[in-house]
């Protein structure tokens, strides 16, 4: 009795887990895809009614500002991270002696949360009492940069709030590449003649592959759920300038009182994102196996 | 997440670099200055920009409103106010109530605790079962699990706010806990599984033949071999839970919502004279148990964000 009670124990032991997260997680999946084919406005409604509620969607110039804002804010702020942060890991490389003070100050962002992040940005780019003014007192009673407050410049200023929380973390991914580098490979071009750029750019660099995959897919992973920043920083204003997938769904979902639309875009939201990490966690799945 | 990523922890947190840096061999001595003198230039400019923030945050938090108007952005505050500081923690205004952040401070200690508390709980004794006593489908089920940490969480809003409504959890700190216990298995399960597939499975054999059963060896063998996992997974979720705002604007209402909610509320109210000091006071107590954490458990904080770089 006890033997076949402990050979079953890890099935009983993770069946809550597994059961919850089918529930929770898969079941939700598939609640919300089906809403997403029904006439659901205010109510949940169950009868099916084709792609309506995606006709529509994709009929909705505020969702093709979203999907425009995602676009513009994923490519920038996926590769302006990448390239600050792998510019700081290379320069951290260099035995530098304060090294662990200095790592520390460029990811403690990091830490933080997005409102509060975004609170600070939207107070340095205070139109009037923020940067703006500083470079004005400097002796540029000219200078403007009211970035938040325009329609077609606000979407930068997430661009570089979320530059400045994020780009520590890849920097700590490409040290971390960085430092399990095969040293043989190193001082076989090193033997060789080559250059310390040529060594960057042509081995160094190159060898990062894997930990680029890793900072590409993360960072796209957290554009398209970026949702606090937005709501911190522009509150997806001025109008619906900054708005996003994830705010525009907010929005039909808990003010609007349109499910359908939510679902419908929450649907092509986890489309998105699935055609990302599928592959990416497979292969890595496959690798560990 | 593979044992190449295992390595590169490893080497991030080794103090002395492994090898000789490429850069300083770069020719004649006075070149090897003048790039060792723009390394740390550029090294000192960034230091700036990721302090410039908080160092105007703070200052900011210590000026009169008058002082804000007509002083610079960088300047130190003349004199040092703290009113702004007691405000914000004591009587700003969030709505019609006004007991600044104190009470929404609590809800997310309330929340956090047991939230973390549990799903380690939960992700240590699973990942202990689908890295040691695999059965059929146990792969399945740890892949399932992995891309529930991935799903975007818009997806289950509309379905999770019915259900707490249907189980009569709706805006209660509980449903709150409810749900990041739910939503963080999936990375707690995922850090300890992938530390407990380390540990050989020699060691299992071996207690089994002295007759330990399943429970028997988690608890004597591998509980006791956990704390480092534990503390990342520890840091992971109380940084990632403290810091939430969508399923607590979603989910929870009134005097039951978490700091975030609350700060972003004091910050973005459009009525009344703005208080700029009152909200830089504000988002500095909302950051400083995240950032004392960081400060204190940084090399662990770091572990959790690379081992979980197959992570969002």
């Amino acid at each position: 009795m006890k033997s076949l009670l402990d050979r079953h124990l890890p099935k009983i032991v993770v069946a809550p887990s597994f059961a919850a997260v089918l529930f929770f997680v898969y079941g939700f999946i598939g609640w919300t895809v089906y809403v997403s084919f029904t006439k659901s406005r205010i109510l949940p409604k169950y009868e099916l009614v084709g792609w309506l509620q995606y006709e529509k969607l994709f009929a909705t110039p505020r969702w093709y500002v979203a999907l425009d804002n995602l676009f513009v804010f994923m490519v920038l702020f996926v590769a302006i991270a990448i390239m600050i942060g792998l510019l700081l890991a290379i320069l951290l490389d260099q035995k530098i002696r304060a090294e662990g003070v200095i790592r520390t100050i460029y990811l403690y962002p990091m830490a933080l949360s997005f409102i509060v992040t975004g609170t600070a940005w939207k107070w340095l780019l205070n139109p009037g009492l923020g940067i703006e003014k500083v470079v004005r007192d400097w002796g540029f009673p000219d200078f403007k940069f009211d970035w938040l407050i325009d329609p077609e410049m606000a979407i930068y200023t997430v661009v570089m709030a979320g530059v400045w929380q994020s780009s520590g973390f890849v920097m700590a991914l490409f040290l971390a590449g960085l430092r399990s580098i095969n040293e043989e490979i190193i001082r076989a071009a090193l033997v060789d003649g080559v250059g310390p750029f040529r060594l960057y750019f042509h081995v160094i660099i190159p060898s990062l592959r894997p930990v680029f995959v890793s900072a590409v897919i993360v960072l796209t992973h957290l554009a398209i759920k970026s949702f606090d920043l937005i709501i911190a920083l522009t509150h997806g204003g001025p109008g619906y300038a900054t708005d996003m997938p994830a705010t525009f769904m907010y929005a039909m979902a808990f003010s609007r009182g349109q499910l359908g639309q939510a679902a419908a875009s929450a649907t092509v939201m986890l489309a998105t994102v699935s055609a990302v990490i599928v592959p990416y966690l497979y292969s890595e799945l496959r690798r560990k196996a | 997440m593979t044992s190449g990523q295992a390595d590169t922890r490893a080497g991030l947190m080794r103090s002395t670099p492994l090898r000789s840096a490429p850069l300083r061999r770069a020719g004649r001595p006075w070149t090897a200055t003048l790039l060792r003198g723009l390394l740390f230039l550029i090294l000192g400019l960034f230091v700036l920009y990721f302090t410039l923030p908080l160092f105007v945050m703070i200052v900011t938090s210590l000026k009169s409103l008058e002082e804000i108007r007509q002083g610079s952005l960088l300047g130190l505050p003349q004199e040092i106010e703290l009113t702004s500081w007691a405000t914000a923690w004591g009587s700003a205004c969030i709505g019609v109530s006004c007991h600044g952040l104190r009470p929404y401070f609590w809800n997310s200690i309330l929340l956090v605790v047991p939230a973390v508390v549990i799903s380690t709980a939960i992700g240590a004794i699973n990942g202990y079962a689908l890295s040691k006593w695999r059965f059929p489908g146990s792969d399945v089920i740890f892949g399932l699990m992995l891309f529930g940490c991935f799903v975007p969480f818009q997806v289950i809003l509309l379905p999770m706010a019915i259900t707490l409504g249907k189980i009569g959890m709706a805006g209660s700190v509980s449903g709150l806990i409810l749900v990041h216990v739910v939503y963080g298995i999936g990375f707690t399960t995922l850090f300890f599984r992938n530390y407990y597939v380390a540990v050989p499975d020699e060691l299992v054999k071996a207690a089994k033949i002295d007759g330990a059963g399943f429970l028997a060896i988690f608890t004597q063998i591998f509980l006791p071999l956990s704390i480092p996992v534990m503390v990342v997974t520890v840091i992971w979720q109380f940084t990632n839970i403290w810091n939430d705002f969508l399923f607590g604007v979603s989910f929870s209402q009134g005097g039951s919502q978490p700091i975030t909610v609350a700060l972003n509320n004091i910050v973005n109210s459009t009525t009344g004279v703005k208080e700029y000091n009152v909200d830089m006071a504000a988002a500095i107590i909302a950051a400083l148990p995240t950032l004392l954490v960081y400060v204190v458990a940084g090399k662990y904080f770091i572990r959790g964000l690379t081992a979980g770089s197959v992570k969002g």
